[in-house]
């Protein structure tokens, strides 16, 4: 062994040495949500502790389903996120390409104004959001006030923004001089070439949208319109929670973005690190 | 028909003026050759032409018609860019055909067009790739494939060949040439290489700084410059100045004495009354020198470097008067183990230019 290669299978084993007890230390509360959505609440609160997974799952699950209908609550979820994610990636879309690639007055204040509203902690806008959604236009329990709000993601505008101002110009004036309309060069062309950048940000977009607490909990509380956190919430009572059926229901709110970001975790990392280098 | 003309075309970015008045005539099935180092305003005013970039001032007249207001695919024009701009998600045949597609040409005439350009090209086995699977060459044959369907009044070239390698882009110079031919349509090329300029034009604009130094054919740039600028510009490998102070003048002449070697003194035909003591230019071409005692003054020179191509030598070699000059000598194999050379200068082969840069004649 060559001392290059040595020292390169020593880095390799520190790196393991390190990262290994911090995927352990970050993986342990799945898995005890896991071990947990199996047990009964006696078996959870028994002072042994037990790290395998017993078989109370389906009764958990029949228990979270009759103090909540939580399969409608996971119908409104999938709903509310994928339609939310739809529109956003759509609209925060045609927002960065016109700031992108159109000059016209006002533009960079507009930009400065997106820019801004990044800073704004959501503590601060919930309240007159609230007033103004449920209040002024009586949204309140209803599919809207859960999709438009949050719709106009300044995030989501500056990162499509970034990803077509790094398409070559070119490519657009090409196909002006080919009297291509404006629409139809927004849509057959920057659109397809912005997919890897669009599949990160509808990553980003559903996951927010998924585990939104605070807003479903205060503009849809009716129980025929509860989203799946704001159903699972609600099972934590004053006298009696239900843990066991709770992490049935967590189970079930964290499995499929597990395995959606298993199979996209390549498009969400070269999204997230879009722009980082040349 | 297809003329062109520019009648005073401005173009300004805010307050900062980039195109300066220009004027020009491109007549009907003319290959006009832009040329000019960068930032020299070239591409700005092929694109004002194109359309992609609005006018400040002036007029654009594309076939007879003002187009300063019209949209660039109204313009009868079609344009190859510098980095091919071919859509990366398309294939060749989409690439092609996209433009007639989007504006609902009928689906039978866009087939014969882009099979007449794939023909012409000969990219018709290349159809169904995508441009990442193509090389250089290819991709810019599919470029301009892409303005032939157009069927275009002018065709429009940004730096078409700059990306290529140097025996691609002799490759694809030729092709753009026998395509004009074959073609017949009006053509404006951009390009920074004077080679490309004197190689492919009837007509060669050269440019510096916003402004239209001067207007002709390859040779007539090259044997009658109007300033220090195009005379330095047109030629390969660029004319040598050297620094000269007018001693005499007579009617209709001029003599000058080298700057450093006063001894080296030339008479040439001065029309305009020259200034006797004034500081002038004098340019001459490395191919121009000739043998001692074959010209009308001799210069002695120390040899630098000689680099032998075969049928010529390039010998640089310095001077008081300029520096560092460039003197080509066809049959000088041994040039290079000289300390010291005498060439030949001779009146008739070089050009004299005042303080400002401009031809005294």
């Amino acid at each position: 062994m060559t001392s290059k290669s040595r020292s390169r299978t020593l880095q390799v084993i520190a790196l393991h040495v390190v990262l290994t007890p911090l995927a352990i230390i970050w993986l342990f509360p799945i898995w005890m949500m896991l071990v947990f959505s199996t047990m009964d609440d006696y078996g959870i609160f028994s002072p042994k502790i037990v790290l395998w997974p017993s078989t109370n799952f389906i009764a958990n699950f029949k228990n979270l389903q009759a103090d909540t209908d939580f399969v409608r609550a996971m119908f409104i979820s999938v709903v509310v996120a994928s339609v939310y994610t739809f529109l956003s990636v759509l609209l925060t879309s045609m927002a960065g390409w016109a700031l992108a690639r159109y000059r016209f007055i006002g533009r960079s204040v507009v930009i400065a104004i997106i820019l801004g509203t990044i800073t704004l902690p959501f503590a601060v806008v919930v309240i007159p959001q609230f007033i103004m959604v449920a209040r002024e236009f009586k949204l309140s329990n209803t599919w809207v006030a859960l999709i438009v709000p949050p719709l106009f993601n300044s995030l989501g505008v500056l990162f499509m923004r970034q990803a077509f101002s790094m398409m070559p110009g070119e490519l657009f004036d090409a196909a002006r001089v080919e009297g291509v309309k404006e629409r139809q060069i927004f849509l057959r062309i920057a659109l397809p070439l912005a997919r890897p950048t669009m599949a990160a940000l509808a990553i980003i977009l559903f996951l927010a949208s998924w585990n939104n607490y605070l807003w479903p909990l205060l503009i849809n509380s009716k129980p025929g319109m509860m989203t799946a956190p704001v159903a699972l919430g609600s099972l934590i009572g004053l006298t009696k929670v239900s843990w066991g059926g709770i992490m049935a229901g967590a189970m079930l709110l964290t499995a499929p973005i597990l395995v959606v970001f298993v199979f996209l975790q390549r498009h969400f990392i070269a999204g997230i690190s879009a722009g980082a280098v040349k | 028909m297809s003329e062109l003309s520019l009648n005073n075309v401005v173009k300004r970015f805010g307050a900062l003026e980039i195109i300066h008045g220009a004027n020009l005539e491109v007549k009907d099935g003319e290959f006009v050759v832009f040329v000019g180092p960068s930032g020299c305003g070239k591409s700005t005013l092929l694109r004002m032409i194109a359309g992609l970039e609005d006018i400040s001032g002036g007029e654009i007249n594309i076939g007879g018609k003002v187009v300063n207001d019209v949209e660039p695919a109204d313009r009868g024009i079609a344009m190859v860019f510098q980095s091919y701009a071919l859509y990366p998600h398309m294939t060749v045949e989409q690439n092609l055909s996209f433009g007639l597609r989007m504006n609902g040409n009928p689906k039978e005439d866009t087939e014969k067009r882009v099979q007449h350009a794939a023909n012409i090209l000969q990219i018709n086995e290349l159809m169904q790739r995508r441009p990442k699977q193509l090389s250089g060459g290819q991709r810019q044959r599919v470029a301009i494939g892409r303005a032939i369907v157009r069927e275009p009044q002018v065709f429009l070239f940004d730096e078409p060949l700059s990306n290529l390698d140097a025996e691609l882009r002799v490759q694809m110079r030729v092709e753009i040439s026998r395509l004009h031919k074959q073609l017949g349509t009006t053509m404006i090329y951009v390009t920074h290489d004077q080679t490309e300029a004197m190689t492919l034009a009837d007509k060669i604009v050269v440019l510096r700084s916003g402004n239209i130094e001067q207007v002709g054919a390859p040779l007539d740039l090259y044997d009658d410059p109007a300033n220090q600028f195009v005379a330095g510009f047109v030629g390969s490998p660029k004319m040598n100045f050297l620094k000269a102070t007018v001693v005499e003048t007579a009617a209709g002449t001029a003599t000058i004495a080298l700057v450093g070697e006063d001894n080296v003194r030339l008479t040439l035909p001065v029309s305009a009354a020259a200034q006797k003591g004034a500081d002038v230019t004098l340019g001459v071409r490395p191919e121009h020198f000739t043998d001692a005692g074959q010209g009308d003054t001799d210069l002695t020179v120390t040899v630098d470097v000689a680099e032998h191509l075969g049928n010529t030598s390039y010998i640089y070699a310095t001077t008081a008067s300029a520096g560092q000059l460039i003197i080509e000598r066809p049959e000088s194999r041994n040039a290079g183990q000289r300390d010291t050379l005498t060439v030949g200068l001779s009146a008739r082969r070089s050009f004299l230019f005042d303080s400002a840069g401009k031809r005294l004649r």
